[in-house]
């Protein structure tokens, strides 16, 4: 079992983290961050539901998303 | 809970001014990356190049110098000359390496100076606006080749990579990419190899790491990592090269 | 400190005078009229444990020495008016990055490929800084092979003391003739130089150093540029150097520098021995060009003196000394290039005219 932490005000929304995600646990943020950007965020973190079909996802730690971010934004843990 | 991935600590903890997608943060992460893990940030000199990376200074946390267009490896010679005890690499792009600078790259391998080096490689002039580059593929559309790529005229992409390769002093060429977490993965292991010989005094080692650049290739963040592993890796392909 | 006297040519005798201000690092490309510079340093520098390396190109030369100038060491590249031309990019980067280096320019004929005679062409190209951007490098003429060897010393020490580019001026005719030198027997140990804590060396201890010239934010640039103007102001005012010659009774004054001071000081002597009243101005820095010699000239003598100005090229430290006299005397000019040396005779020939 693991979990992400996103910097949100790094993020310039490029979205390849949640390209790369095998579980669709990130997804993008309704508001803007301090870079006028709707950043990204986990979605295990904030209470929202995981992509429907994937209900019972949870985040392996494999740092898929983290390797990709071209902003380290993302840090894992396990 | 363990905390498995974190921010480097060669790494400053600002903001880059790279597009979304750019691969040169990946690239500077994973040089900070290998640097605290080989523990040699404090006998680090690395030299910057002219390209978008130019002030790559502002993002490392170790010394770092400039160097005119194309000249980052004439600096590095007499850096490493001088002084043999410091772990010096050069960072440059394919205009920086292929283009203005090619004779100072073919000459400091030729020489086999033992530096490292790290060659980005994103097929285009970002800085600059997105004209052609040496490594522009053919039919690629450019700023200055608002067509195409056409070789009757501009010739080919440079393989300079396996041009290099020819040279005797020449250890360690291998080239790599940043199209997914697995080649990620991959481009970090060349990396640390490229530092490694350093410190082993093996001698010449060239990383040439294939970047997307998603502005100047008009294409989106992931689109531009599906191009280079469907287009750009047919022309440049991965692996070894010596 | 023990003396030899050796017999050396100006070109060695440059080399040499760097090993002695403890300069470790050489980088040059073979060019006439200096390659007797670089052949001398490939064998003395290994002798004395330094690096000596014979780059690809001129323009990796001037980039090798900008890296080791960058790690703290003192370092030197030569070549002669074409080769210089390739290396202002460098020396640009040198002066705005406020690294120390020294770069000797065996000046040839010109412009273009030229031939490979003397000449004093490349005055401009050097004193009003070849290379883009507001900078200055200091400019030493040496006059002798004894200079050529004295001011590497001084040009390294300038250099180091401002953290600016020096050139050595010196041109085919003093870079090939031999003369009698004295030498320092011992060479000058290179841990004893400056401390320079802006150096490169690995961020051990410290926090990391950054060497640039790039300035992207919003007045930062202009920042640098102030205190690089700082810097020049006060070079001006403390390192002008020059010689003077009867400058006290002169009715004309000569003024030449390099080569052309040795043609010079023999026309002086000659038409002192006739009692005639000439004088001369050599200078010796040609940035910070000695405009206070001018104002000297003109208030010890209680008439104006007047100018004649002898170079090889057509009017280039001409125009300095224009600026320096401000209109307060005449100013005549002799110059020849293209490798035409301006001989005793031709002097005295346009002296007579104007006396």
């Amino acid at each position: 079992m693991g979990k992400i932490t996103i910097a949100q005000d790094k993020c310039k929304g490029c979205l390849l983290c949640i390209g790369f995600c095998p579980k669709g646990l990130i997804v993008i943020d309704e508001k803007l961050n301090k870079r006028g950007v709707k950043p990204v965020k986990f979605s295990r973190q904030s209470g929202i539901p995981p992509k429907a079909g994937k209900e019972d996802n949870e985040c392996l730690g494999c740092s898929m998303c983290a390797l990709i971010c071209p902003d380290c934004c993302i840090e894992v843990y396990k | 809970m363990e905390k498995i991935f974190s921010h480097p600590k060669s790494l400053r903890q600002i903001s880059t001014h790279y597009c979304a997608g750019c691969g040169h943060g990946i690239a500077h992460r994973l040089i900070a990356e290998v640097i605290d893990e080989l523990a040699i940030r404090e006998k680090i000199i690395a030299i910057a190049p002219v390209g978008c990376a130019v002030i790559a200074y502002d993002y490392w946390d170790f010394d770092c110098s400039e160097a005119a267009h194309g000249r980052a490896l004439a600096v590095a010679t007499a850096i490493k000359r001088l002084r043999p005890q410091n772990i010096v690499f050069t960072y440059q792009g394919d205009g920086d390496l292929a283009a203005i600078g090619t004779n100072e790259t073919i000459h400091t391998a030729n020489r086999g100076e033992n530096i490292s080096v790290i060659f980005i490689n994103n097929a285009v002039y970002g800085m600059t606006g997105g004209q052609m580059a040496p490594t522009t593929l053919i039919g690629q559309k450019t700023a200055t080749t608002p067509k195409g790529r056409d070789a009757t005229v501009q010739g080919y992409p440079l393989k300079i990579s396996e041009l290099l390769a020819q040279l005797p002093a020449v250890k360690y060429i291998e080239r790599v990419s940043l199209h997914s977490p697995q080649e990620v993965l991959k481009t970090k292991k060349a990396i640390k190899q490229a530092f490694q010989n350093q410190i082993d005094n093996v001698g010449f080692s060239l990383v040439e790491i294939l970047s997307p650049c998603p502005t100047y290739w008009d294409l989106s963040p992931k689109a531009a990592l599906d191009w280079i592993r469907e287009v750009m890796v047919k022309e440049f392909p991965l692996g070894r090269i010596k | 400190m023990p003396k030899t006297k050796l017999l050396m040519t100006g070109n060695e005798a440059m080399a040499e005078g760097a090993l002695q201000a403890a300069c470790r690092f050489y980088a040059g490309y073979p060019i006439t009229p200096q390659n007797e510079l670089i052949a001398y340093m490939a064998k003395r520098m290994p002798e004395v444990g330094g690096i000596c390396i014979q780059a690809e190109s001129e323009l990796a030369a001037i980039n090798m020495v900008f890296g080791a100038a960058l790690v703290g060491e003192r370092a030197m590249t030569s070549s002669s008016s074409p080769g210089i031309s390739l290396k202002q990019e460098g020396i640009s980067y040198i002066a705005g990055a406020q690294l120390p280096a020294v770069i000797v320019n065996v000046m040839r004929g010109g412009p273009g490929l030229g031939n490979i005679s003397p000449s004093q062409s490349d005055y401009f190209q050097a004193t009003k800084s070849g290379g883009h951007g507001d900078y200055h490098s200091i400019v030493l003429a040496p006059s002798s092979v004894q200079e050529a060897y004295d001011f590497m010393s001084l040009a390294f020490e300038l250099a180091d003391k401002y953290r600016n580019p020096a050139i050595v001026l010196s041109d085919g005719m003093l870079g090939q003739m031999m003369e009698p030198l004295i030498v320092k027997s011992k060479i000058q140990n290179p841990k004893s130089k400056i401390n320079k804590p802006w150096a490169l060396t690995g961020c051990k201890g410290r926090k990391p150093n950054i060497i640039r010239s790039l300035y992207l934010g919003e007045g930062a640039l202009e920042e640098l540029n102030l205190a690089l103007q700082k810097k020049y102001k006060l070079i001006q005012e403390k390192e002008a150097r020059w010689e003077e010659l009867f400058l006290s009774d002169a009715k004309i004054i000569l003024v030449a520098y390099g080569t052309m001071a040795r043609i010079a000081k023999s026309v002086v002597k000659r038409l002192r021995e006739q009692g005639k009243k000439i004088g001369l101005i050599r200078p010796i820095t040609l940035w910070p060009f000695p405009k206070n010699a001018f104002k000297l000239a003109n208030s010890q003598t209680r008439k104006l003196a007047n100018f004649l100005v002898i170079e090889m090229s057509y009017g280039q430290m001409l125009e300095d000394v224009r600026l320096a006299v401000a209109g307060k005397a005449k100013i005549e000019f002799l110059g020849r290039a293209g490798g035409g040396v301006p001989s005793e005779e031709e002097i005295i020939s346009k002296l007579r005219k104007l006396i």
